[in-house]
């Protein structure tokens, strides 16, 4: 492999490693903010200065800063995720099933939405200028800049309201059936589907937009290929690489759109549980989940760089 | 005396703008002056009970219908108008100065000033926009003013990326070289030479960024993290009445209008600008 290549990727791996550390740092930081004292919240106002002097020190709360951000960040790498405040269990066995169900509705969501946009988003630059291609840019525009939960409302109104397909609400607990499932899950995906696929039609027609203009193209145009065979043959293997990247891209979307859907539909996930942790200030929650969203989001973003620099033809020997 | 042919209309100074971009810039317009002048014109207080049906229809009496405590949603939305347009306007003014400031001193100082502040906001910038809020409005509570400096801070590292990417272009032009040999000072260059020259492009940026942040605000507030009752702006009216989502009551779809015409209008004003503005530094 080029040596060039090998340092780019590492480099971009540092910078991803780099910058989730700063993010913890942020994510620390803003717990730290927080007015009042964390043992009098958790004790109440009866308590005695006893008891609340005994507690900070359990809970090394009289350490400097820096230390206690050490001690978190050395239980967080080791899977230690701490105690919620709000009931006093470990965060992890918390976490862990709605993890899977979050997962779950991102891993159906890219299934239905990257087909779908990748069709939408070469067929349009194909039929560049055409109505067809008006239609749906027009559409992307008014999904782009409305918010997320206005298209959830949106869905519910057309899905449950006049058409009586679905549920207007759903819940994932009591699913026994494929045709339960199917319902629980088919309003937030319709949902997230609408907020990542907008994005992802649009830089996918870019990037074939922009691979059909190079000369190689019109050489295929002048010597009479159908222009199927030129966006097929000629100019799709060329714009794979930006089209893999604008999917990468696209799919961190997920993570603005779970956070309203999940909420919206009231499906247990992990998002949920954050938002719900928000609302009763519940820390060690809140610091777990947004470092597993960082995560996330940080995974999609620098996978979509490396893609980017492998398939870079310049780097190529 | 001018004659006729020589009269500077704005089709010759180059500010000619095509329908779509002059309906979306009457629309925002109109979106501006309610936030002004709004509360003057609703029909009744937007906090007062007026009807006992809740989730009551459009009508002659109450022209969006009433809200889940039968208060007036046309009232409501006037008033959310003013929380909606004000926050997002100020914390889009907080993100453009400050990231704009930042960027074409980095541009023009350079070394390593530019190289750790770029460094700093591109990790700020990968922290999820959403998430960001929540934890922040977790640890210091959403009080107005927290909300306004909350969003500015988010968008900054956009603003200055922004910024700085045109900043750096003007920068490697003969008459800052010029300037900089006659031994002018950076707040010279940076206002003086630089500024003039990306006004346009960053002014189009700022409205981009406006609809960002009305997005975000109203994510926040639907959230119930936002802007907090009695106060309510066009997010936290959705989410006080999406009780009356399945019967699909006015209550809920008029506020999610009127975001949409406003985000919309913003976007397409945006697109449709005079390329004089809009592409100065191409």
């Amino acid at each position: 492999m080029n040596p060039q290549i090998v340092r780019l990727v590492l480099g971009r791996l540092g910078v991803a490693l780099v910058t989730l550390l700063i993010v913890s740092f942020v994510v620390f930081a803003a717990t730290q903010m927080l007015p009042g004292d964390v043992v009098e919240i958790l004790l109440g106002q009866a308590a005695t200065p006893e008891a609340v002097a005994g507690l900070r020190e359990a809970m090394h709360l009289n350490d400097p800063a820096f230390l206690q951000y050490g001690r978190w960040l050395i239980g967080l790498a080791q899977g230690d995720l701490g105690m919620s405040y709000a009931n006093n269990l470990p965060v992890a066995g918390m976490i862990g099933g709605r993890l899977a169900n979050t997962l779950m509705l991102a891993a159906v969501t890219a299934a239905v939405a990257v087909p779908v946009a990748l069709f939408l988003g070469i067929t349009t630059a194909m039929h560049r200028g055409s109505v067809y291609d008006r239609i749906v840019t027009t559409g992307i525009v008014a999904v782009i800049s409305v918010p997320e939960f206005m298209i959830a409302t949106l869905a519910v109104l057309v899905f449950a309201v006049w058409l009586k397909w679905l549920p207007a609400l759903s819940f994932a607990n009591d699913v026994t059936s494929l045709a339960e499932m199917l319902r629980v899950f088919a309003m937030p995906v319709i949902t997230l589907c609408c907020v990542i696929s907008a994005q992802m039609i649009r830089m996918t027609r870019a990037a074939v937009i922009d691979a059909l203009t190079m000369p190689y193209v019109e050489m295929a145009l002048l010597k009479g290929a159908s222009r199927r065979r030129m966006v097929m043959r000629h100019a799709l293997p060329n714009a794979i690489g930006p089209i893999v990247n604008a999917v990468a891209l696209s799919l961190s979307y997920l993570l603005g759109g779970v956070i309203i859907v999940e909420t919206i539909f009231n499906y247990p996930g992990i998002a949920k549980l954050m938002v719900d942790a928000v609302a009763t200030r519940d820390l060690p929650l809140i610091q777990t989940c947004a470092m597993i969203f960082c995560l996330g989001y940080l995974t999609l973003i620098t996978l979509a760089d490396i893609i980017a620099i492998l398939s870079n033809p310049k780097l190529r020997k | 005396m001018h004659t006729k042919a020589f009269w500077p209309t704005p089709r010759r100074l180059g500010y000619h703008m095509n329908w779509i971009g002059l309906i979306a810039a009457t629309v925002v317009c109109f979106w501006a002056l309610v936030a002004v002048i709004g509360p003057m014109l609703s029909p009744y207080p937007p906090g007062e009970i007026v009807d006992f049906d809740y989730y009551g229809p459009i009508s002659a009496k109450l022209w969006m219908g009433s809200d889940y405590l039968g208060r007036d949603i046309f009232s409501r939305v006037l008033m959310g108008a003013r929380y909606t347009v004000g926050i997002s306007l100020a914390a889009v003014c907080l993100a453009c100065i400050s990231g704009v400031v930042l960027g074409m001193t980095a541009a023009v100082v350079g070394g390593w000033l530019d190289t750790g502040l770029s460094r700093f906001l591109d990790a700020l910038n990968s922290i999820p926009s959403k998430l960001f809020g929540l934890v922040m409005v977790a640890a210091i509570g959403s009080s107005i003013p927290v909300l306004i400096v909350l969003l500015g801070v988010i968008y900054t590292p956009g603003a200055y990326r922004f910024a700085r990417a045109l900043a750096v272009n003007i920068n490697t032009m003969d008459f800052v070289t010029v300037a900089r040999a006659r031994g002018e000072r950076t707040g010279y260059l940076v206002t003086r030479e630089i500024l003039p020259n990306i006004t346009g492009p960053v002014l189009a940026d700022l409205g981009l960024r406006f609809v960002f942040i009305v997005l975000l605000l109203s994510g926040l507030s639907f959230l119930g993290l936002g802007v907090q009752p009695p106060n309510a702006d066009w997010g936290s009216l959705v989410r006080e009445n999406i009780g009356g989502l399945p019967f699909g009551a006015p209550a809920v779809l008029m506020p999610s209008l009127a975001i949409a015409s406003l985000t919309i209008s913003v976007n397409l004003l945006i697109d449709n600008l005079p390329v004089k503005i809009r592409d100065r530094s191409e």
